[in-house]
Formats: C-alpha cells, structure tokens, sequence
C-alpha cells in the first residue's frame, strides 16, 4: 500500500469501489456541505470534492474537504491546473494532508470561458500529469517539485480523469498511459452513456495492460429530465450521450423521466460490471447526491465493504 | 510578426483632446504587414482623426511619419528634427516602438495607437494568428511543430485535454485543437511513439517568469 486511503484499501482489497462527488457551494453555507455529505455517508468509499467546476467561484475544494473529512466521510480533493500554480497547488495538498485528506485528483481544469469569470487569466503553470508527477514525487521522494526536502511529505493516493469519448480517440489509451506512467493510481473517467465506445477504449486498454497498472473507476451520470440528457448530449464538451439515451427519456412523460434517468444509470452500471478492468464506478449525481444510495442501493453496490 | 489592431477613434481622441500638434508615427516592420499601423494606416489614421477634431470644432495639426523600425534607436534618432514642433506623439507601432520613442523623448507625451496582440503568422489574407509566446525554451522539436504553448487554450504540455472534438478546442468550433494538429503531424512523421515521452513541468524563468527578459550578445554588444 502506497498510503493510508480508503478508496485503496477497498480497490487493493479487489472491491469494486464506489465514489460519488459532491459540489461545494456557492458561498459560505457550512451547513450546505454537511448537509450533502450526509447523503454519501457509509454509500460510497470517497467523495470527490470539485475544484470550482465549470470555472465558477465556489468555496475552495479544501475547504469543502475538510468539512467533509471533519463528518467523517472520506473527500477526493480535486485540483485543477486552471486556478492555482505550483507553489499554491503544493501548498493546499500539505494542508489537506494535514487534516488527513490522502485521496485526490489531478485536472486540468475546464477553460474560464465557461465559467462566470472569463475575464479571468488561467493559470496553467503545469499540466495535470505534470501535476501527477509532482504528487508521486512529494509522496515517494519526499521532495518539492522545486527539488528541496518536505518534512513529513504527503501520502497521497493519486488520481487522474480519463474521457474515452473525446478526440482523437485513437491518442485516448496513450494518454491514459502517460498518466499512468507520471504516477496516476487511480482513474475516474468522464460518464459513460455510450457503453460500446468505452467497451472499445477498455480494449485497448486492457492490450496494453493498463488496467493491471492502475484502477479504473467508470464514470456514470443519472440523468434527470430529458432536458439533463439534451444539454449533455449538445452543450457538454467531449460528453457522448446518444441518440438512443435521449430518445430513452423522451419515450416517458415528465413526470416519470427522473426515475427512467436513475434506471438507466443502474442499467449503464450492470453492463461496465461485466467489462474486465473496470474496478469500480464514480457516481456524478449533480445536485442529486440524494439519489446516490438508491443508485448504489439497485446496482448491488451496497453494504460498502469494511477494509 | 508582432500583430496589433488599431484603438477605436474615440479611444485616441481622449489621448489628444489637450493638444494642437500631433506627430503621427507609423512602423515599417510588422504593423505594416499586418496592416495595422505602417505608412497607409497613418494617412488614413490621420484623416478620421483630424475630421473627427473639427466635428468638435477644434482644428489640429498632423505631421506623418513612419519609421523604418520604431524598436530601433537609430531610426528613433530620425524623429529629432521633427519632435520640437509637436505637442503630443501618437505612434502605431508595437508596444516596443511606443516605448522607444517615449524613452528617447523623455519631455513629450507618447500615446499608443494600436493594441499590440499577439505573436502569429498569417493563415490566409487578412487573417493572423497566434502561433508563438515567447516563453524562451522551444519545444517545436517536441511537438511536431506545432506549439502547445501558444495554441493549447490549457497551454497542455502533454495531450489533449478531455474538451477536443471533432479536431475543435472545447473553447469555440474556431479554434483548432493544437493536439489534434500535434497527434496528425506526429502520425505523419511516423513518430507517434514521441507522444508517450512526458515533456517535464516548464521552466518559465526563460519564459517571463523571473521578471523582464533581456538578451545580452557580448560579441555584438558594444
């Protein structure tokens, strides 16, 4: 074991893993945070805790994280290359280490075009798996990515975000196993509604075999109107939702399109189940952490294992 | 080239409200090319400012002149017969050109007339873009070249990021994505493989980083 994290303990311990994300909010409501947390608790081994996403201002991702770790729950802090350079990215995981957060996640970050500050200059003083390598390195070296010594380095478990969906594809296994090779542990990939075209990266996946490398958590997104699964399908970046989802959600009235979005997601859920290599799934219930534990609940993914 | 785009008219009136004589500076080299502020751009520059002026009910005297290369003190050094009889500078130049006309003539107003953008090439007539920033340690030799640096919204220095469609930048259907050109010249070279190399985290102290650049050749260097 390279750390002290849950959600490597469940995956070394050949589990499937479950994690889900919760956003923080858009001001200072503490009690939002623990609120949402509430959901996940004892549903999910860690919850990832977004780094203002979509580029807008939120309350800071470290912040959320130590709310959360303070309820128990075990955060996923996530950190995007948009809004901080090296020496802030350093200086926030020392800190969420402090507080006993050891599970993160390394972005790129979504451009500041989308966000409600566009105005804004994005950072990118380094690019996520050069992120990765400064994280393996801090962890297995004990060192700054300037060169000098840490006291007491941080022991974080390493993740990193894989699209199959984007272009080009045929660059999309190599990419995965750049990060790999930069030190990636654990991958959470963007949600899967096209299962036959993540069957296909998987398979490539597997030929190189990156899925004995390092854990894959497939990502899933239930949908929660017709309207959720249109604006997915047209308005996401490299999301691929198709025809037949959204054709799926318009086939039931209104009123019962949530629950269709759920059984949907539950269906995705069993068919990744079968494909070799995955070792868990990444629940992204955007304001709807509520229905993570029916989620977990109808895919079988419940009581979470004890490690 | 250095690409600039000429300031709106109103911009430039505010500048030279307080003043009767204005020297009007062109540049021969890059804002000529991109027809931005070379001798054609001061003629007509010259005219819009001067009827605007007289619509206010103030006639202005402009003088015309464009240097060879306004980054060059020795052609700076032309302007000194001329400077005297002017109240203001108004220069269509680079930043730079601005700046050495402004150190040269410590006691006169120098206003820019153009926006300096970016550094770029011409992709077709009348149209430029952005194809380098300077940042001091060029990676071309990595990248197929083409430079991730300049032409990756997320300056990504190892791949495409998770937002690249259809050869697109998540940013706008305009913008190619500079990894998908990286990855079709890679493949076209036969040298794919280069793409798993992980190209380390820059270091931008040749890239801006520590402060102002300044390039010293002590063999040309007086």
């Amino acid at each position: 074991m390279k750390t002290e994290s849950r959600l490597e303990k469940v995956l070394a311990a050949g589990h499937l893993a479950v994690t889900s994300e919760c956003g923080p909010p858009r001001g200072t409501n503490f009690d939002e945070v623990v609120r949402k947390s509430k959901y996940l608790e004892g549903i999910v081994d860690a919850v990832n805790v977004t780094d203002n996403q979509t580029a807008m201002v939120r309350m800071s991702s470290l912040a959320a994280s130590i709310i959360i770790k303070q309820q128990g729950l075990n955060p996923l802090f996530q950190v995007t290359c948009r809004d901080r350079n090296r020496l802030a990215m350093q200086a926030d995981i020392l800190g969420a280490y402090a507080f006993g957060i050891d599970t993160m996640l390394c972005l790129s970050g979504d451009h500041t075009k989308f966000g409600d500050h566009p105005m804004a200059m994005n950072v990118h003083d380094i690019d996520s798996i050069q992120m990765i390598q400064m994280v393996k390195d801090m962890r297995d070296k004990g060192l700054f990515q300037g060169g000098a010594d840490i006291k007491g380095p941080p022991k974080m478990f390493i993740g990193a975000a894989a699209n199959p969906f984007a272009d080009p594809f045929e660059l999309r296994v190599m990419r995965l196993a750049k990060k790999i090779a930069a030190g990636a542990d654990f991958i959470q990939t963007q949600c899967i509604f096209n299962v036959d075209k993540f069957e296909k990266w998987m398979e490539g996946v597997r030929e190189k075999g990156l899925h004995k490398k390092c854990y894959i958590l497939a990502g899933v997104t239930p949908c929660k109107s017709l309207g959720a699964a249109r604006y997915m399908a047209n308005r996401v970046p490299g999301m691929d939702v198709p025809q037949e989802i959204v054709d799926r959600m318009a086939s039931v009235p209104k009123e019962k399109q949530a629950e269709e979005g759920l059984t949907i997601c539950v269906e995705t859920i069993e068919r990744l189940k079968k494909i070799e290599g995955v070792a868990g799934f990444h629940i992204m219930a955007i304001e709807w952490e509520e229905k993570v534990e029916e989620i977990c609940e109808r895919a079988g993914l419940l009581p979470r294992p004890q490690v | 080239m250095i690409t600039a785009e000429r300031k709106p008219l109103e911009e430039l009136i505010e500048y030279i409200k307080p003043f009767k004589r204005i020297l009007l500076l062109g540049c021969n080299e890059c804002v000529t090319v991109c027809a931005a502020g070379g001798r054609k751009e001061v003629g007509l520059l010259a005219s819009g400012l001067q009827m605007a002026m007289l619509k206010n009910g103030s006639n202005i005297e402009i003088r015309q002149h464009t240097l060879e290369r306004q980054c060059d003190p020795e052609y700076v050094e032309e302007l000194v017969p001329m400077i005297d009889s002017a109240d203001a500078v108004m220069s269509m130049a680079c930043g730079c050109g601005v700046q050495q006309v402004a150190m040269r003539f410590k006691d006169k107003p120098v206003f820019p007339a153009v926006n300096t953008t970016f550094m770029g090439a011409s992709e077709r007539q009348g149209v430029w873009a952005e194809r380098c920033q300077g940042c001091g340690n060029c990676l071309l030799g990595l990248t197929g070249g083409i430079c991730p640096i300049a032409r990756c919204a997320k300056q990504l220095m190892n791949g495409p990021c998770g937002g690249s469609t259809g050869g697109k930048c998540e940013i706008s259907n305009d913008v190619d994505c500079a990894w998908q050109l990286i990855w079709d010249r890679l493949k076209a070279l036969g040298l794919q493989d280069r793409y798993l190399d992980i190209i380390p985290a820059k270091d931008w102290r040749s890239g801006g980083g520590s402060g102002p650049r300044k390039i010293i050749r002590e063999d040309l260097a007086e």
